[in-house]
């Protein structure tokens, strides 16, 4: 392994004496999505392997490299979860990818995103300095949180190395309920639901039908259930991992797809195609509008709008910064930094 | 800049009760939490308004002067301690909870808001704001964000960062941030984990929005003691292996059982070596259901006896001898300093064994609480503040202490923060170029160094002078020695 480091700290070497960007990347599920990658691949799955695991100390620690799907499985034999529940986007996602996409799935809006669980990073900073900060504690204040600070960052502040992530028991059961509702309706309850003390791990709203998943002890599970009514689906896994990896039925479409953050109760809406999750926080939208105008909707609703997928990119993915906040974000790429050589465009066409 | 011109330059703004400059008018903040440590601030302001704070930082940059932030001045590692030619900045007239939205269930409050506050203003509505760091009776937001205060649910339901959805930001040239939003998540980096915990470094916190969570609909605790602290830590293990997360797990060991009860009388067995209180919370369903498997865990795991509250007022007083626990130390010892740090949890035993044996070289007696869910160790020396070097002595068993919690893989600060008390460890915990780092955020924000400084980061110059060697992965560079 340090051998496959030692190459990542030649190749960043190079980069800043020739003044060539690189561009981090895993196995590219994720290359889709933010800004358009630039600059010479620096492939980074080579450096993969769990480092860490202890169950009753409910903590991981695994190199960048390692594949989602293998974290997944060795939790899962003993009975332990990631709690955010991250989308894949493909069969080799890796964990580095997970962090620095900073993406999380349907259990977010009970349970916390990427970043919640973030205990530890190891990096190679923009000079190939191997830094750690965090650990693998889940208390731990000591100097400011650069390990959270990496969950979504899009490699643009360093190369993640090795992440300590906290993790979760699954639920003992699971449940998933779905209710004829239309859209207002569906809002209103799932913001109430969220306010009562139900087992509710997700949500999702879209043509007519709630669908919400119950996980929990049997008897919390089946006692809101009774509570709650609908009608029970089967297939509940098969649905909610449809969701998780946009695989499901409404995803399936060539039109731009907006990825709307807005507080959990609103009620506008853009026009198109959309389905509602995470309690309402989130609304996913198909829609040839034009970018400027999507964003001052979003704006309307006190939220942000992203373009998740999309064959054109406009010149900014996410939504725009205020001119203070992004001379802070320009400052602290520079800090992590000072070369410029990592992942440069992939959040902001300005650093 | 001289006093009478700042003053002058103050009064353009601030109205004259505001500014307080006379000796007695800055006694109360000579100190916070940790009293050890005392300095009478250069002036010390207490706007009212967002558009004051800006001017007063926009003043201070203009002419170099440092500012210390403070809330409530509860925190326990002097980041609120003074700076001699430094402004004090009090928030504590920003005492207003701006709004409460039950539905979207979150709360827009001022900085100076008190924590429990918050939880009672959302109470009629089955809310509640989940960090709960033991002194929520008066510690204000704004010093919770700055610190990323804990509290006893931590495992369960997080620290104040997981809890907290936007700030208002003040930056050292009067500029206002917006950080975060009222939505889950905003564009570009996570600044928002950034400005949690940064104690005062990066800017002055205005405004805070936090999550509002339904209150459990039953919450009961079962105690258990054990004969051998190894059993009490191997039954925290088993029950977390059990796939069970308590809300709360708090373990005692027999001085604080002694103390606490003494003072409590909350029926903690006194011939334990260590107890356990264990709290679930859920729906009722839920809530029976694991007491009972807990409840097999702890016999199982050797627990030579067992109390699980049947009512509200028994798991109240269970709960009232550990939230005693550090007043209860008080009243056997003159003075107790109270020590932070966090451990993986399997190595307890081994972690209280060596505290044992420093406890013996110093001459100074230990109790330990432990947030045993989630590593958080507080170790409390009794000493002697009227006995000449008796605090010196304290301060180096502390130090020993934290480097133990390097050592085996933890961290020198659970929930307390550096402030000035542990700036020294941070030497040990980070090297310097992860320091350089720190220093480099630090810049990107507050270039003049005028927020907090001397705080939470140590330069690489006192390092050198404190001549600390960098722990890493729990080996020091001659492991098989012992070290008191």
């Amino acid at each position: 392994m340090n051998t496959t480091l030692d190459q990542f700290t030649e190749v960043i070497h190079q980069a800043i004496a020739r003044r060539r960007p690189l561009r981090i990347r895993g196995s590219g599920s994720k290359d889709f999505y933010g800004g358009a990658p630039k600059g010479e691949v620096l492939d980074t799955t080579s450096y993969r392997g769990i480092v860490d695991y202890a169950p009753e100390e409910l903590v991981i620690t695994a190199r960048a490299g390692t594949l989602l799907h293998e974290i997944e499985a060795v939790l899962a034999e003993q009975g332990q979860m990631l709690p955010f529940e991250p989308p894949h986007f493909g069969p080799r996602a890796t964990l580095g990818g997970c962090v620095a996409a900073g993406l999380s799935g349907p259990r977010r809006a009970s349970s916390g995103a990427v970043r919640d669980f973030v205990l530890g990073v190891q990096i190679l900073d923009g000079n190939g300095d191997v830094l750690r900060f965090g650990g693998q504690v889940m208390k731990n204040v000591a100097g400011y949180d650069v390990s959270r600070l990496m969950a979504g960052s899009l490699g643009t502040l360093g190369l993640i190395l090795e992440v300590s992530l906290k993790i979760l028991p699954k639920p003992k059961t699971e449940a998933t309920l779905q209710f004829e509702m239309d859209e207002t309706q569906a809002l209103e309850k799932m913001n109430r639901w969220a306010g009562e003390p139900l087992p509710i791990s997700a949500t999702c709203y879209h043509d007519h039908v709630l669908t919400l998943r119950l996980s929990g002890a049997q008897s919390a599970v089946q006692a809101a259930q009774i509570k709650l009514g609908g009608q029970m689906m089967i297939a509940g896994e098969d649905f909610w991992r449809g969701i998780r990896e946009q695989t499901s039925t409404f995803f399936r479409d060539s039109v731009p797809l907006w990825r709307l953050s807005v507080p959990s109760a609103t009620r506008a809406r853009l026009p198109g195609k959309q389905l509602i999750e995470w309690g309402g926080a989130v609304r996913w939208v198909f829609t040839e509008g034009e970018p400027n105008a999507i964003r001052a909707a979003a704006e309307k609703m006190q939220g942000q709008a992203t373009l998740f997928r999309s064959a054109k990119k406009p010149l900014s993915v996410f939504h725009p910064l205020p001119s203070p906040l992004l001379a802070v974000h320009k400052r602290m790429k520079c800090a992590f930094d000072p070369h410029g050589i990592f992942n440069l465009g992939r959040m902001y066409s300005d650093f | 800049m001289k006093l009478d011109h700042l003053l002058k330059h103050l009064r353009a703004f601030l109205p004259p009760e505001s500014i307080l400059s006379e000796r007695e008018d800055l006694n109360p903040y000579e100190s916070d939490g940790l009293t050890a440590y005392r300095q009478l601030p250069w002036v010390a302001v207490l706007p009212e308004t967002e558009l004051q704070v800006q001017q007063i930082l926009r003043l201070c940059y203009a002419e170099s002067i440092p500012v210390v932030a403070r809330g409530s001045g509860t925190g326990l590692s002097g980041g609120a301690l003074p700076l001699k030619n430094g402004v004090l900045l009090s928030l504590a007239k920003f005492s207003r909870i701006l709004h409460l939205d039950p539905v979207a269930r979150i709360a827009r409050v001022q900085p100076g808001v008190r924590n429990l506050a918050i939880s009672e203003a959302a109470a009629p509505h089955s809310l509640y704001y989940a960090p709960d760091p033991s002194s929520q009776i008066i510690c204000s937001i704004g010093g919770n964000v700055a610190e990323n205060s804990g509290g006893v649910h931590c495992l369960k339901y997080g620290l104040t960062v997981n809890n907290i959805l936007r700030l208002r930001v003040i930056t050292i040239e009067g500029e206002v941030l917006e950080i975060g939003s009222e939505a889950l998540d905003s564009a570009g980096y996570d600044l928002l984990a950034l400005m949690t915990g940064s104690e005062g470094l990066l800017g002055v916190i205005t405004e805070v929005t936090v999550k509002l969570l339904p209150k459990p609909t039953r919450a009961q605790v079962i105690m258990a003691g054990f004969d051998d602290i190894e059993k009490a830590g191997a039954a925290v293990a088993a029950i977390i292996s059990a796939g069970i997360i308590p809300a709360g797990l708090e373990m005692m060991d027999k001085p604080a059982i002694h103390a606490a009860e003494d003072f409590m009388h909350a029926g903690y067995p006194l011939e334990a070596e260590a107890i356990l209180l264990c709290e679930l919370d859920g729906t009722n369903e839920e809530v029976s259901e694991e007491i009972k498997r807990v409840h097999d865990i702890l016999q199982a795991s050797g627990a030579t006896s067992l109390r699980s509250a049947q009512d509200e007022a028994e798991r109240h007083l269970l709960w009232a001898g550990r939230k005693a626990a550090f007043p209860a130390v008080g009243r056997i010892s003159p003075d107790y300093y109270c020590m932070d740090g966090t451990i993986p949890r399997k190595r307890l035993s081994e972690v209280l064994r060596r505290i044992k044996e420093l406890s013996a070289h110093f001459g100074l007696q230990v109790a330990n609480v432990f947030h045993a869910g989630d590593g958080n160790l507080h170790p409390l020396i009794l000493y002697d503040a009227n006995q000449p070097g008796e605090l010196a002595r304290v301060e180096a068993f502390g130090a020993k202490i934290l480097e133990l919690c390097l050592e085996v893989g933890g961290t020198i600060t659970g929930e307390h923060g550096v402030g000035v008390e542990k700036i020294d460890q941070m030497c040990v915990q980070f090297t310097s170029k992860e320091l350089a780092l720190f220093h480099a955020v630090k810049q990107a924000w507050d270039e003049k160094s005028l927020l907090n400084p001397g705080k939470a980061v140590p330069t690489l110059h006192r390092c050198a002078e404190f001549g600390a060697m960098h722990v890493h992965h729990g080996q020091t560079k001659f492991p098989g020695v012992p070290r008191f």
